[in-house]
């Protein structure tokens, strides 16, 4: 039961419309883009600025209630799914962009900001964030942080850590603390890297500073048809063998380009094995120069067609494409879910084929998005929840991220760890790294209040298989409970 | 930015509907769709295609405003499918979120999934309205708009002397009306002076076409349209003559029940469209023309609303498939134009109203006829995505949230400097003139288009 004069405190702090307490507003905040995992919480709060955040936080510490900070809700990997009894602090209401500093190519930013947002403000003097997750237009910076987003661009760029310079934390006990600095060098120990990345386990961001860049001169693109997979996974390590740093690389396959091109009509080849996406950048002359080499190379490997968009809103309408994929496998499958792995870019074809077989067992359609160029896979297993493939879909996705680290890659490349992967991480670390991470976090959280069950395995979490809740027969009988 | 998806797949309403008086709920008969009835509940299916990814969330204008769950159309969606299972009842805090929706469908724009949330929403709020008892004050005032606007006879009684509103209602309603301040300042505050002419004024019956006839046009005068913007009435009739066509204007034509189908009077919906198809059928036109976003939008779902009905689905599929914004209509002259534009020297913005953007996707088009016009510079709108607050009778229902939408979109319209506001819906224009009163001329685009053919200046523009 809540605690009524603990509801007062959060009340007075953010006043009516600031706390949630209904079971309908509370039901409506169970999980975040990964719905097959949910958790009621038992609170809601909705904080104004920084100082009310704050505020949220020592509360949440003077009650001893866990809390999870959550942004747009978008991610995929249930990162912001609410703990049992536990308090959602939701930063949706600090959305402003507090500075856009020209001269020294800097944003200032609250957290809840959405990533194409900063673009969008930086454009009119030619400036413009790098980092580009497929769901830039509603992603927040402060989930970029706390999942160390990639995109895209990141191949060329670097993910978020490379473009944030600093960042005000509030930890756990409610104390406020700034990591890094304004000019990106500091001395000592880069507890900004360390804090990016921790998925909201080491406390909850509400300032962030970001590098902007300056739009490039000139951007050239291709979108190749392959015959192949192979072919395309090939045509990539030509492109990196020849000294060529593209922007982007991208592979899509057949399935994926499928219910893209329904929802988008971006103009992807629907029956292609597969298809790259390849962005350059940069001064007009040396674009040009390596254009030409590039689409040499694709079509070395027997490219079926080179459609290369010459305006601005033809291009978008390429890239529109493939951002937005994830959400248009909807059309074609009632429900999926995006796996996030890596591996090592040589060993994109072995993986690729491993993985149709695995849901050719599996008897599962897997459709494939991915940032070709840095051996990011997006695997996209299809399954219906109402024809009970839920679970056979779960272990697939599992098995798959497993199989990257067996390959010598990672469990995520840019979605984190989350609930979803958190009973993997002994595949990929050994109990020692684990407990040095979890020492890390205690430094930071020592009551573990910050975001608990994410990203670190618990016996709890894992003693159960991952995947959807069920109620224990003990916790039916009301022997036992989830805490 | 967002994604434009084509048309998804055709409606799927549950078509058992009987001929039953009232229906019941389903969970007291032990029915499948939890606390919805059986008439024509949101569909299973069409809730199955939300896959809870958020891309809707930046421009539904309720989550732009408070960032709340419940607010936006993935939380939304939620709620209904909570209420489909049946495990939380319609009243209570599911009509608050469902109340509190404007119905602007940008977040079908913004959906790469091609989730119909047009007609989720439509399947639930007549659901609402069947179950859910209104409170006394909220149900006379909404009786109070639905006793009005539809009705051109009494919107210019009421348009004399602008005391709009206090000449109708019934004086047991003073109590109440005490009570509403805000939601009657709004209503009343929104309603412009009109000259008693043009209030009266009446467009011809049977208007022919100049020169060469390309065919016959049934034009939708519209209760506000008609009342509050009769010279967008009259500007429409000379530019569809001009351009060689018939334009005929039924006399006996009523509301054709957008106000009502939007706000869930599904009933009230049906009828009003029976009569205007059997109106238009009378008629004898090619192409049924408005200049009202959001009556097009509901004039072109005739089909899905009277589906069910064996006598009346053929008609009314017949009938929607005539109807055009009046900016396709003209847009589609533009290969082979009649009527020699004039240059207007002037920075025009284009709002794209959301039952015209979001709800018809009929963007493009009117774009093109604005540009045809020499001199006509076109800017964009930044956040053009997102509602002005208007949407129907949202802006007398909900004031508070209509009034931070509507400052932050004439924010957005002074930004862009321009000379002149358009945009194709009485109720946009009557929302941004509340909030850009004298600042700048506001106009039908239709008005341009006139203007420019008959070399004069645009109304308003000196």
């Amino acid at each position: 039961m809540l605690d009524a004069a603990m509801v007062r405190e959060f009340t007075d702090l953010l006043s009516e419309n600031g706390v949630i307490t209904d079971e309908v507003g509370l039901r409506s905040y169970e999980c975040d883009g990964l719905t097959g995992f949910r958790q009621v919480p038992a609170l809601v709060v909705l904080p104004r600025d920084a100082q009310e955040v704050a505020g949220a936080v020592r509360l949440c510490a003077k009650y001893g209630m866990p809390f999870v900070a959550r942004g747009a809700g978008t991610g995929l990997s249930g990162g912001a799914m609410p703990v049992a009894d536990g308090v959602v602090i939701s930063l949706q209401k600090l959305r402003r962009i507090l500075e856009i500093d020209v001269e020294n190519r800097r944003a200032v930013l609250e957290p809840g900001v959405y990533n194409l947002e900063i673009s969008k403000a930086a454009a009119p003097y030619g400036l413009y964030y790098a980092p580009d997750p497929s769901s830039q237009q509603v992603c927040t910076i402060g989930g970029n942080v706390a999942e160390n987003s990639g995109g895209a661009h990141c191949l060329k760029y670097g993910f978020t850590t490379n473009h944030v310079l600093e960042m005000e934390v509030v930890l756990a006990d409610g104390s406020v603390v700034t990591l890094g600095g304004p000019t990106g060098e500091q001395a000592g120990p880069d507890l900004r890297g360390l804090f990016i990345g921790s998925e909201g386990t080491l406390g909850v961001c509400t300032k962030v500073t970001v590098r902007l860049l300056q739009t490039p001169e000139t951007v050239r693109t291709v979108l190749a048809d392959f015959p192949s997979i192979e072919a395309a996974g090939d045509t990539v390590g030509d492109i990196v063998d020849a000294a060529i740093v593209p922007a982007a690389v991208e592979m899509m396959d057949s399935l994926a380009m499928e219910a893209s091109e329904a929802a988008t009509g971006a103009g992807l080849t629907v029956d292609s094995p597969a298809a790259l996406i390849i962005e350059l950048d940069g001064p007009g002359d040396e674009v040009e120069a390596e254009f030409e080499h590039l689409t040499a190379i694709c079509e070395r490997h027997g490219a079926t067609r080179l459609h290369v968009p010459t305006e601005a809103e033809e291009r978008q309408k390429v890239w529109k494409g493939r951002k937005a994929a994830f959400a248009a496998v909807g059309r074609i499958s009632p429900d999926y879910i995006v796996q996030d792995g890596v591996v090592p870019r040589t060993r994109l074809a072995e993986v690729l084929t491993r993985i149709a077989e695995m849901g050719r067992d599996a008897d599962l359609r897997v459709a494939n998005v991915f940032h070709a160029g840095d051996g990011n896979l997006h695997p996209l297993v299809l399954y219906s929840e109402a024809a009970g493939e839920h679970d056979a879909a779960e272990k697939l996705s599992t098995d798959i991220a497993e199989l990257c680290v067996e390959l010598g890659g990672s469990l995520s490349g840019e979605h984190g760890i989350g609930t979803d992967k958190a009973c993997s991480m002994p595949a990929m670390f050994s109990e020692d790294d684990l407990g040095v991470m979890h020492r890390v976090r205690l430094a930071f959280d020592p009551d573990s209040r910050c975001n608990p069950g994410k990203l670190f395995p618990t016996p709890r979490l894992c003693g159960e298989r991952p995947g959807k809740y069920a109620p224990h027969p003990l916790e039916e009988a009301g022997v036992i409970e989830r805490l | 930015m967002t994604s434009h998806p084509t048309t998804g797949p055709s409606p799927d309403f549950s078509s058992e509907r009987g001929e039953k008086p009232a229906p019941e709920r389903a969970d007291v008969l032990g029915g499948d769709f939890g606390s919805f009835d059986d008439h024509r509940p949101p569909a299973q299916e069409l809730l199955d295609d939300c896959v809870h990814c958020g891309f809707c969330l930046p421009t539904c204008p309720t989550y732009a405003l408070w960032g709340e769950e419940m607010d936006s159309p993935r939380g939304r969606i939620y709620l209904m499918e909570m209420a489909e299972k049946g495990e939380i009842p319609l009243e209570g805090a599911f009509t608050t979120h469902i109340d509190r929706c404007l119905g602007c469908m940008a977040c079908v724009t913004a959906c790469p999934s091609g989730v119909q949330y047009d007609r989720l929403l439509e399947a639930t709020r007549p659901q609402i309205e069947r179950h859910v008892p209104r409170s006394r004050a909220d149900r006379l005032f909404r009786e109070a708009i639905f006793a009005l606007f539809p009705y051109k006879r009494r919107l210019r009684a009421a348009s004399i002397g602008g005391a709009l509103y206090q000449k109708l209602r019934p004086k047991s309603m003073d109590k109440v009306m005490a009570k509403l301040p805000s939601r009657l300042a709004a209503m009343e505050s929104l309603l412009p002076p009109v000259r008693v002419r043009e209030a009266f004024a009446r467009i011809p019956a049977r208007t022919p076409a100049i020169g060469p006839r390309r065919g016959r046009v049934g034009l939708l005068t519209g209760c506000v349209q008609d009342v509050f913007f009769h010279p967008v009435n009259e500007a429409t009739v000379r530019v569809l003559a001009a351009e060689g066509w018939d334009v005929i204007a039924p006399r006996e034509q009523t509301c054709c029940g957008a106000l009502g189908l939007h706000a869930g009077r599904e009933p009230e919906a049906v009828e009003r469209a029976k009569k205007l198809i059997a109106t238009f059928e009378r008629a004898e036109v090619d192409t049924i023309a408005t200049n009202v976003a959001g009556c097009g939008s509901s004039m072109k779902e005739y089909g899905e609303l009277l589906a069910d009905d064996p006598a009346w689905a053929e008609r009314a599929q017949a009938f929607a498939a005539k109807v055009r914004d009046i900016s396709e209509v003209v847009d589609e002259t533009l290969a082979d134009p009649r009527a020699r534009r004039h240059p207007i020297e002037a920075t025009v913005v284009y709002h794209d109203a959301c039952h015209l953007g979001h709800a018809q996707k009929i963007r493009s088009e009117p774009r093109r006829v604005l540009r045809a016009i020499p001199g006509v510079e076109l800017v964009e709108l930044p956040e053009a995505e997102l509602c002005c607050g208007s949407a129907g009778i949202y802006n007398m229902l909900q004031p508070e949230a209509a009034g931070d939408l509507g400052r932050r979109k004439a924010g957005n319209i002074r930004g862009t400097g321009a000379d002149v506001l358009v945009t194709a819906n009485p109720g946009c224009l009557l929302q941004i003139r509340k909030y850009l009163e004298g600042e700048l001329p506001m106009l039908h685009p239709i008005q341009l288009v006139d203007a420019s053919i008959r070399g004069v200046r645009p109304p308003e523009m000196g």
